[in-house]
């Protein structure tokens, strides 16, 4: 086993990773003159340390897959990023982030389509790196009860399932600290999301940082012990699990409730308006526009992530 | 594992029904386009041996069966075929099939340089552009291949003829032999210089072809969600290329390759008369030019049957290397 980077720090207040003020925009070719610039991600801050989840919670379109891209340094050329992030309290520089991805931070999609259709499940876990893990990888495809034909299938030959513990073998191959979890849930039966998180938080329980990507916010507050909650490229809140149980007045920020209102057991009530589109962002609070409790401020400043009640919210009035 | 190979035979079988009803058919149109053309075998004939008078003339059309209607001629025609005979040659006096297999032989030397090297030139500048979308090297080879691509092929094969071989007097004029030898006297050297330029010509015009087919096949492989997953893992470069686009566009490109033997055949009558190469396309137009009606049919069919092979092979391969077909 190759030697690990950076070692794990016996300092439990050094987040495994740290995200201060990262914003990603696109450049995009707008008519014939010039480029606009498009704001996927703005000002996000959040942390996560060894032995957690954090849940990143938000509707489509908020930008929460580009987390993942910004973490490990992968994301398009017409990128622009800002901001900092800290890996053990080092920076994260793309140098170090080319090393670290696919060793200590390792990305777990969810569908056969991460998969490639033209190489067989085993050498596909295996990855490109030398010396091929073959012996391990074997161990950890029985410990994730796959059979041993397993390896010799390609990805169409394989059940949802059993892809799925494909991909997640490669984080566990990886022996990675920190695992991002990217939309796990979508197109599985309540079943198979609840086997998928059950692993995610045995690798937490293991002493790993897990954050886990999801807009199923009830699966979220089962497994997560945090839930960030995204909104339009940033976070508006971060909650303990146990805040969103109790719902109401235990939240923050007035996004939080309403998604919270939304769910179908406490009353399936939609909020009016639209998530703002990337290119068209309001000036002040992202929220304003459809928020009840705006005020003239919210129109025109950004409001700062403050510490409130052992979370932290992005709004003038939360209390 | 005995049912797959079942399978296979089966589609073989199939493949083969559907170029037998493909030869049928064309055979028919062909025959039909002839008839109704005013390509006229007798008097091309007349004009060779001379004058004749009306009573001649009408006896060569009674002896070659011109008097009949075009249904007969067709299925006496046909059931010639069927058991082999092409007919004899207006042009060379000598039997269809002959030219053809002798011409062919040519033809395939000819057409087989240009495949290979048109597919690995195109196959590895496609790779090229599409692993480096957008940066100088897709730019400058991408024009380079639309350029190509609208040049015809016999303003190339003239221009390459004036430059390499009036000019500069690397390479022979024409032919597939030197003038004034033997058939047998000639080196496999020889005939290598001869072909050079007329494969060069249609390399240069063949390539792009797949060469923009593999760049837009890469770059959607490096778009799909499985690239950004090996890159998550710390894949990139080199290693991206050979563990995954090199492996998902291959079998495309393959195919595609297989599938251009009707381009192929097509650049190859045109660069045939360019460099007076004697293979099948430059007999394919001096029959037509020459009235030739048993030999130009003989070639049409010939050639489909060759094209249909391509698509065969491509179909049968497709069969053979992707696992999802198994």
């Amino acid at each position: 086993m190759e030697k690990k980077e950076v070692h794990m720090d016996k300092n439990r207040d050094i987040p495994v990773l740290a995200v201060s003020g990262l914003s990603v925009s696109f450049l995009m070719y707008d008519g014939i003159f010039g480029q606009k610039e498009l704001r996927a991600i703005s000002d996000l801050s959040m942390q996560v340390h060894a032995g957690e989840i954090l849940a990143i919670a938000g509707s489509s379109g908020s930008g929460k897959s580009l987390l993942a891209s910004a973490i490990l340094g992968i994301l398009p050329e017409n990128a622009v990023t800002a901001g900092e992030l800290r890996y053990h309290g080092r920076l994260l520089t793309p140098e170090l982030q080319r090393r670290l991805r696919g060793t200590e931070i390792a990305l777990v999609p969810q569908s056969v389509d991460f998969l490639d259709p033209l190489m067989k499940a085993g050498a596909q876990a295996d990855g490109h790196r030398k010396p091929c893990p073959t012996q391990e990888r074997r161990r950890i495809f029985h410990r994730l009860g796959l059979p041993g034909e397993t390896e010799k299938r390609y990805p169409f030959q394989l059940s949802g399932g059993m892809a799925r513990r494909v991909l997640v073998s490669t984080a566990l191959i990886a022996d990675a600290q920190l695992i991002i979890a990217d939309e796990p849930t979508p197109g599985m039966s309540l079943q198979q999301a609840l086997e998928a998180l059950r692993m995610f938080r045995e690798m937490a329980d293991g002493g790993k940082a897990v954050i886990l990507i999801t807009h199923d916010i009830d699966l979220a507050v089962s497994f997560a012990d945090r839930i960030a909650v995204f909104y339009a490229g940033t976070t508006v809140e971060t909650a303990r699990a146990a805040d969103f149980q109790e719902g109401g007045a235990a939240l923050r920020h007035p996004y939080s409730k309403a998604l919270w209102r939304a769910l179908p057991q406490n009353g399936f009530e939609p909020t009016a308006g639209f998530q703002p589109y990337a290119g068209n962002l309001p000036k002040g609070c992202l929220f304003a526009p459809r928020c009840s409790r705006r005020t003239a401020k919210c129109m025109q400043e950004v409001p700062c992530m403050r510490v409130l009640r052992g979370g932290e919210v992005r709004c003038f009035y939360a209390e | 594992m005995k049912n797959a190979a079942g399978r296979a035979a089966l589609r073989f079988l199939k493949n083969c029904i559907r170029i037998l009803s493909l030869l049928l058919a064309v055979s028919i149109i062909s025959f039909a386009l002839v008839s109704a053309s005013p390509v006229d075998p007798v008097q091309q004939y007349i004009m060779k041996i001379g004058p004749v008078s009306a009573e001649q003339r009408a006896a060569i059309e009674a002896y070659w069966g011109m008097d009949k209607p075009p249904t007969v001629r067709y299925i006496s025609w046909l059931d010639a075929l069927v058991h082999g005979d092409f007919g004899i040659s207006l042009l060379y006096r000598r039997p269809v099939i002959d030219i053809i297999a002798e011409r062919f032989g040519n033809s395939l030397a000819l057409m087989l340089c240009a495949w290979v090297f048109s597919g690995i030139i195109g196959f590895s500048l496609g790779c090229v552009m599409g692993m480096h979308r957008g940066k100088w090297q897709d730019k400058i080879i991408r024009r380079i291949c639309y350029l190509l691509s609208s040049v015809p092929a016999f303003w190339l094969g003239l221009i390459l003829l004036l430059l390499f071989s009036v000019k500069l007097g690397w390479f022979p004029v024409g032919f597939s032999t030197p003038i004034g030898m033997l058939d047998s006297e000639v080196g496999i050297w020889q005939r290598l210089y001869h072909l050079a330029l007329p494969a060069l010509t249609l390399t240069l015009v063949s390539f792009s072809n797949i060469a923009l087919h593999t760049r837009q096949k890469m770059i959607d492989v490096m778009n799909s969600a499985y690239v950004l997953f090996a890159r998550a893992r710390g894949e990139g470069g080199w290693t991206l290329f050979v563990r995954h686009g090199l492996r998902n566009t291959i079998l495309p490109a393959l195919t595609l390759q297989f599938a251009s033997f009707a381009e192929l055949f097509g650049g190859s009558v045109l660069a045939e008369n360019v460099f007076s190469y004697p293979g099948l396309g430059s007999a394919v137009s001096a029959a037509g030019l020459g009235s030739d009606v048993p030999l130009l049919l003989g070639i049409t069919l010939f050639s489909t049957l060759f094209v249909c092979a391509g698509n065969m092979i491509a179909n049968l391969l497709y069969g053979i290397i992707d696992p999802k077909m198994h």
